[in-house]
């Protein structure tokens, strides 16, 4: 940014400005989640008395005991937890597959070209854009074919495939970057195809890596079209889950309930974007600006 | 060591034809350069001979084997590349004992191989560091190192020392001179600077749009070059080409000079005239070197050839050993080369002397070299 | 030789699942449209029939409109609020890391887990109206959420915080790629820092508008999750979009083909934004 060359009164009154609608911001987009959490720890008698942001009395953890383990969803009444587990189980698989194999396409696509694989990077990056309606219907025809509507295998082969446009996005943006010269010193120095990809490329990948993992972790754990259109049941992702606890139509509405819950279901992914939020970012801009 | 034959070898991507008929054969041990402006196709034939890309048509031959069809790998060469290309993920150590661990040559080999090349070049200190942590010459060293430890066939190079600082740039020049003295292997090396090219070959190729203008050794591509694009490139401060018309003169022939100073001064062409002769009463290119236009004092060599021109001096930029003097011949820009206390101030009038005998005559329609 | 064709082998699997998922989905779920399978796949031709059924529903008016509206917003409000926070957040600021960081981790979270956090705030009973109510305005209401005509503004509310964010970061980048050199010229050339903004910074950010424009547009046409935790399309289909619309003709409905309709048409809105784009992006790679 342009420097600013010297403190006068007005550039001051100008700082406080600034500063001050910075800081209006973070506290609009801290407030939601905030909200959440007193909520969630509040017991039902003091949410139908109090106002959103009064703070609890008396918290309890109870709701979140109950979110957790005996909530009532959907048929069950063992709360958020199985799912919670399906979804661990989904997205470990599908991140990993979908990752590896997005590397070795992109070491192809950047560093040993052939005649059409420019055309069939453009046909896949296409692939990144498709509005997923237009494929539900057919893979729901597939997935039963294949015998995996009902389980969680299903929802892995589905994010494996259409994750797959993305991680070999990633991969091959960032091989493009690194020189060719280093694959033509290995080729020199006796190494194929493997042996590059293994000794030379995969140990210059780790920043990718962790990018293409976040963003397919993110992604996956947050999906919520795929998971309501391809499980039923106890096969359900925990934001399937949770839009069916908070959308339910019994009776009573235990938002406390419904505010664990969905922390619940925030955590895993706040967590790694807290952790590794460098990463994160970089995922997003570079998912931004493909190609 | 191995000898390396390049039989009409042509090149194209797609309808871009790169190289286009290329032909060029050196002994083991020598040490060719491969030179020309960019995007002459150097760097291609580099890579040709390299075995990372393939030919159109034509042979390339190390030793007596075609090795159209072999892989980098199977050719036993090694390459220097531009950026170095050394692994960011190994030391210096991994670095030099990849292509060999690769190879599966045995550990105590490699590591007597690795100390030797390390002590040859100064990086025994530098092995456990990784490429990240070098300077621009100790990297330039390491890849040196890389190919010397595979002890191959063939040295590649391609531009080693355009990443360096000017002065970094001519010591490693003199470093790679020595190596190459001392242990005399084949070497073809690219380069777009036609010093390093001067100072480092037996022999020179200079290309030109995928078209291998000559191919000679460095005196002769200097004092005879082939046509006007050699002469022009070759050399520095470049050859003066001066537009100028061959007359009749003294029974022989001679050309005719306007400096501007008075009247046009007619020079005689001493050399054997013959190939001038058809020329007679046409226009030629006049090509002749700074060196060769100078003071009195400075000019040396055969009494008869040389004569005076009387010049106005526009311009003069002192270097040092030599000042430049800037004239104008034939309504050209003509750069002179003469001793500082010679040169006159702008303005001024300046008897130059010229070597006739080292004139070259070029065709001015195709620049091909007439004398 | 077996060397020479590793890369295609390599790359064939993933190309075979390229033509089958995506594409041979695609002309899959386009021959469905054009004939009149209900629950089940039926297979005989009919036209463009369901196309224009389509058009005569009501429900599928309101979504498009829905997504006009809602688009429209969402994009206009995150790109003002992203440029806004981006420039203000490269003013040299001490606390940028942790305002980024706070500013940012909305895109960390489902759809699902921000329509549920949105859906409690903005409910009528409990949510805002009551604390406005409780601070004094006891008539006041806020109750879009189960307001016809308004709740669509409800979800474009919980979009925006959730992607202002995503915005900023990307027009920061921006910023920060900008040539210093530039901008030091315009200050020696005595212009003040609002012309400056206005004349050099904001102009060249002209191919991160772009980019932006394209990739909210993009969310907002497959927009589905925060609408069904939000508001399930309702009250009634009010706040339907092309996607909500898609699902429930498709899946609860049973009304294949209509569903495949809406799914080519999202496809072909999505197209007419992303090919151009994708175009000029290659193009400029290649030529850059």
């Amino acid at each position: 940014m342009p420097e600013a060359i010297r403190q006068s009164p007005s550039e001051v009154a100008h700082r406080i400005f600034i500063y001050g609608v910075l800081l209006l911001f973070a506290v609009y987009f801290l407030v939601p989640f905030f909200v959440m959490f007193i909520t969630s720890i509040k017991t039902m008698d003091e949410i139908r008395t109090g106002t959103l942001i009064a703070l609890p009395r008396q918290p309890t953890l109870e709701p979140w005991l109950k979110a957790w383990g005996y909530a009532t969803i959907g048929v069950t009444n063992e709360g958020i937890q199985g799912f919670f587990w399906n979804s661990i189980r989904m997205v470990i698989p599908a991140v990993l597959i979908s990752t590896f194999i997005g590397a070795l396409n992109g070491y192809v696509l950047s560093k040993w070209r052939f005649k059409g694989s420019d055309t069939f990077f453009a046909m896949l990056l296409l692939g990144c854009f498709i509005p997923f309606q237009v494929i539900l219907l057919p893979m729901a025809r597939t997935l039963g074919f294949l015998g995996l509507s009902e389980s969680m295998w299903g929802l892995v082969l589905v994010h494996t495939v259409y994750g797959l446009a993305f991680t070999t996005l990633f991969f091959r943006n960032y091989y493009v970057a690194v020189p060719s010269e280093l694959v033509n010193a290995a080729r020199i120095d006796g190494a194929g195809f493997f042996r590059i990809f293994w000794r030379i490329m995969l140990p210059i990948s780790i920043p990718i890596f962790m990018v293409t993992i976040i963003w397919q972790t993110t992604q996956i754990w947050n999906d919520f079209l795929f998971g309501v259109c391809f499980s039923t049941g106890e096969t359900q992702p925990i934001t399937v889950a949770l839009n069916n606890l908070v959308n339910t139509s019994s009776a009573v509405k235990e938002y406390n309930v419904d505010m664990a819950a969905a922390i619940i279901a925030a955590l895993p992914t706040l967590f790694v974007y807290f952790v590794a939020g460098k990463y994160f970012v970089r995922g997003l801009t570079a998912g931004a600006v493909k190609g | 060591m191995a000898s390396l034959k390049i039989k009409n070898v042509c090149k194209s991507f797609g309808a871009v034809d790169v190289l286009k008929g290329i032909d060029l054969e050196i002994e083991s041990g020598e040490f060719l350069v491969l030179v020309g402006p960019s995007g002459c196709g150097k760097s291609t034939l580099l890579n040709l001979i390299a075995g990372l890309e393939t030919v159109t048509s034509g042979d390339v031959m190390i030793g007596d084997r075609v090795v159209n069809a072999v892989s980098p790998k199977d050719r036993d060469i090694a390459m220097v590349f531009q950026s170095y290309a050394l692994y960011p993920n190994m030391n210096v150590r991994k670095n030099l004992s990849f292509g060999l661990e690769t190879r599966k040559v045995a550990q105590p080999e490699i590591d007597t191989t690795i100390e030797r090349v390390a002590q040859m070049l100064q990086i025994t200190d530098l092995l456990d560091r990784k490429p990240a942590q070098l300077s621009g010459g100790q990297r330039q060293r390491v890849a040196m190192g890389r190919a010397l430890a595979r002890n191959p066939k063939i040295f590649l190079f391609d531009e080693p020392l355009s990443n360096l600082d000017a002065k970094l740039r001519v010591e490693m020049r003199t470093e790679i001179k020595r190596l190459h003295q001392r242990i005399h292997t084949t070497i073809v090396y690219v380069t777009h600077d036609q010093i390093e090219a001067m100072t480092l070959a037996d022999r020179i190729a200079i290309m030109k749009d995928g078209i291998l203008q000559q191919f000679d050794t460095p005196d002769q591509v200097y004092q005879n070059p082939a046509n006007l694009f050699v002469a022009g490139f070759i050399g520095s401060p470049s050859m003066n080409f001066i537009p100028a018309r061959i007359v009749r003169r003294n029974g022989g022939l001679g050309v005719t000079l306007d400096t501007g100073a008075g009247q046009a001064s007619i020079l005689d062409i001493h050399t054997a005239a013959d190939a001038l002769a058809s020329w007679r009463d046409k226009d030629v290119i006049l090509g002749i070197r700074p060196e060769q236009i100078t003071d009195g004092a400075g000019a040396q060599g055969n009494h008869g050839s040389i004569q005076t021109l009387p010049c106005e001096v526009q311009v003069i930029e002192p270097t040092g050993p030599d000042t430049l003097v800037f004239v104008r011949i034939n309504e050209k820009a003509v750069t002179c080369r003469v001793h500082p206390d010679a040169a006159r101030r702008p303005g001024e009038t300046m008897e130059l002397s010229v070597d006739m005998s080292k004139a070259l005559f070029f065709n001015p329609t195709d620049g091909e070299r007439i004398l | 030789m077996l060397e020479a064709a590793l890369p295609k082998v390599v790359i064939a699997p993933s190309f075979a699942i390229m033509i089958i998922f995506i594409y041979g989905f695609i002309l899959w779920t386009l021959y469905i449209s054009t004939t009149k399978s209900t629950f089940l796949p039926t297979y005989d031709f009919v036209g463009l029939v369901q196309y224009a059924k389509l058009w005569r529903i009501e429900r599928w008016w309101v979504a498009c409109r829905n997504l006009l509206v809602y688009g429209g917003l969402f994009i206009f409000f995150c790109t003002i609020l992203g440029l806004l926070l981006a420039i203000f957040l490269d003013q040299k600021i001490r606390i940028e890391g942790a305002l980024r960081t706070i500013y940012l981790y909305p895109l960390a979270l489902s759809f699902v887990v921000t329509g549920t956090a949105w859906k409690w705030i903005l409910n009528p009973g409990l949510g805002i109206e009551r604390l406005v109510r409780e601070m004094g305005w006891s008539a006041f209401t806020f109750d879009w959420l189960v307001t016809s005509e308004m709740s669509i503004y409800c979800v474009v509310i919980a979009a925006v915080w959730q992607s202002t964010g995503f915005v900023m970061a990307m027009f920061l980048a921006g910023l920060r790629s900008i040539d210093d050199s530039i901008i030091k010229a315009a200050q020696v050339d005595g212009a003040g820092l609002r012309r400056i903004y206005w004349k050099i910074i904001i102009p060249s950010l002209r191919p991160v508008f772009f980019s932006t424009f394209i990739i909210l547009t993009h969310i907002a046409i497959k927009s589905f999750d925060l609408v069904v935790v939000l508001t399930r399309g309702g009250p009634g289909y009010s706040s339907d979009l092309p996607a909500t619309f898609m699902y429930a003709y498709a899946f609860t409905r049973g009304r294949l083909a209509m569903g495949a309709a809406s799914a080519m048409l999202m496809f072909a809105m999505v197209m007419a934004i992303i090919v151009p784009y994708l175009y000029s992006e290659l193009r400029r790679k290649r030529y850059a």
